[in-house]
């Protein structure tokens, strides 16, 4: 029966089934991508943030949630100018972090050692 | 935690209660959706409890929707408000009790916003003073209905005819209480519990012998909010909220919801019928949905009132099963004779909730 309205897809995250292994394989290459406090200053920098959707808070928070699509799609939009980079309070290589992310999205040809720039 | 120091903290969430002398104000909908809520919340307080609750026809609404709506500016919803207390001050009485939840966070919120901003009580009054003539005294004490019933609870549970226990097993009902977001979340210490505990509608259940569920969205909105349901491609976002609610509920089995709001008894009522044909799937046992029962309503079954007496056939959820472990006896054939016996006309069945 068509009422002219529907449920709207849940977006609630359960998260004692999320995938975390790409989080844990960014770890694993990039162990600061723990210390981010999520402050945004990252996405307030962004040159590409407001034309794109970009912002690597949520690119960490949707790899913690499982939202790989999200991620993936943000990941394509980063130019890699490293802005971010330079504003983190916390001195994260967030550009480094994004490069590494990218590789793993590739094909996961990132091994152990070769993450570092 | 020291016994004596968990009972401060408690007196913290409490609210005085007066027990006698209110003027009570109604809700705009809560008599087309629940017609007999209204009218056995007078008749249990007054005719049952001997108390002196007294109303006024020339009441209107509070203006809570339109302002909810921004179709009005608070300023005039404030003047509305300041006429219901004019008519309380004309009628003598200084305790306020309104029957719905809008209403009563409305009246509260003018008196906080008065609170913190005394020229603009100086404002309404002018303006009241300008339109119809009228003056008033603030209300010592603004009370929402269910505050009186939770007050009176152990007055009824005395005077109970029924337990809310399944009188074939002897285990105490699942009740699920949903408290309208506007009694406690907006102004805590006005709400007995306050927003974190509001115990308004627990202690009401446990007192007649119920079974509190306590389950993970117990706390979320219904999804009544008003600029969600009039606007109809809206109405996705509002039953989507019910539906979050349902999902969480459903693997403790309730066999009934109370709730103190005329929007939440709707649209939890109501949406689980169009839910149910959407997604094919009912919350209650056997194909039925969960009955949704407004305070009084649980009141007037608890008193032994008859069920079609109080508005039950109203329900979209079919109350039979419920009726049915409570042990209360009801006549099938008199469900659609309204008053006088007029045949009130038998609704069409859905296709998939089922219903009797």
């Amino acid at each position: 029966m068509d009422f002219g309205f529907s449920l709207a897809p849940s977006s609630a995250v359960n998260l004692d089934t999320v995938d975390l292994s790409r989080y844990n394989r960014l770890v694993r290459l990039e162990p600061d991508a723990r210390i981010c406090m999520a402050c945004g200053s990252c996405s307030a920098t962004c040159t590409a943030g407001p034309f794109s959707g970009m912002s690597v808070r949520k690119v960490l928070l949707g790899l913690q949630r499982g939202q790989d699509a999200q991620v993936n799609r943000m990941l394509s939009a980063c130019m890699l100018c490293g802005k971010c980079t330079m504003v983190c309070p916390r001195g994260i290589n967030t550009r480094n972090l994004i490069l590494n992310l990218c590789r793993i999205a590739a094909d996961g040809s990132v091994s152990k050692g070769e993450g570092r720039l | 935690m020291i016994y004596q120091g968990k009972q401060k903290i408690w007196s913290d969430y409490q609210k005085e209660i007066p027990s006698d002398h209110w003027f009570y104000v109604r809700s705009c909908i809560r008599q087309s959706f629940f017609p007999g809520s209204e009218k056995w919340f007078l008749g249990i307080c007054r005719d049952m409890l001997g108390k002196d609750i007294h109303e006024t026809e020339h009441h209107t609404t509070c203006g809570g929707i339109a302002y909810h709506c921004d179709v009005i500016p608070q300023l005039t919803a404030m003047t509305i408000v300041a006429r219901q207390f004019a008519l309380m001050t004309e009628a003598g009485y200084k305790n306020l009790v309104a029957s719905c939840i809008t209403s009563f966070g409305n009246y509260t919120e003018t008196l906080e916003t008065w609170r913190e901003f005394p020229e603009l009580e100086a404002r309404v009054r002018e303006a009241l003073w300008k339109s119809c003539r009228r003056e008033f005294e603030k209300p010592e004490y603004v009370a929402h209905a269910s505050d009186l019933i939770y007050k009176f609870r152990g007055e009824i549970a005395e005077k109970a005819k029924f337990r809310l226990v399944d009188h074939r097993t002897g285990e105490p009902l699942r009740v699920v209480e949903h408290i309208g977001c506007h009694y406690s979340k907006m102004f805590p210490h006005k709400g007995v519990g306050g927003a974190e505990y509001p115990c308004v509608l627990s202690g009401m259940a446990e007192s007649w012998g119920g079974r509190i569920i306590d389950y993970p969205e117990r706390r979320h909105c219904c999804g009544f909010g008003f600029r969600q349901y009039l606007v109809k491609a809206n109405r996705g976002y509002s039953m989507s909220n019910t539906h979050k609610k349902f999902e969480s509920m459903e693997p403790y089995h309730p066999d009934m919801i109370i709730t103190n709001c005329p929007g939440c008894p709707y649209f939890l009522d109501r949406w689980q019928y169009v839910i149910s044909e959407q997604t094919g799937k009912t919350y209650g046992q056997n194909g039925y949905g969960i009955p949704v029962l407004t305070y009084e309503e649980l009141a007037g079954l608890v008193l032994g009132i008859d069920p079609w007496d109080l508005g039950l056939q109203i329900h979209q959820v079919a109350v039979e099963p419920l009726l049915d472990k409570l042990g209360i006896a009801y006549d099938p054939a008199k469900k659609y004779l309204g008053l006088n016996e007029k045949d009130i006309m038998k609704p069409g069945l859905p296709t998939v909730l089922r219903c009797c």
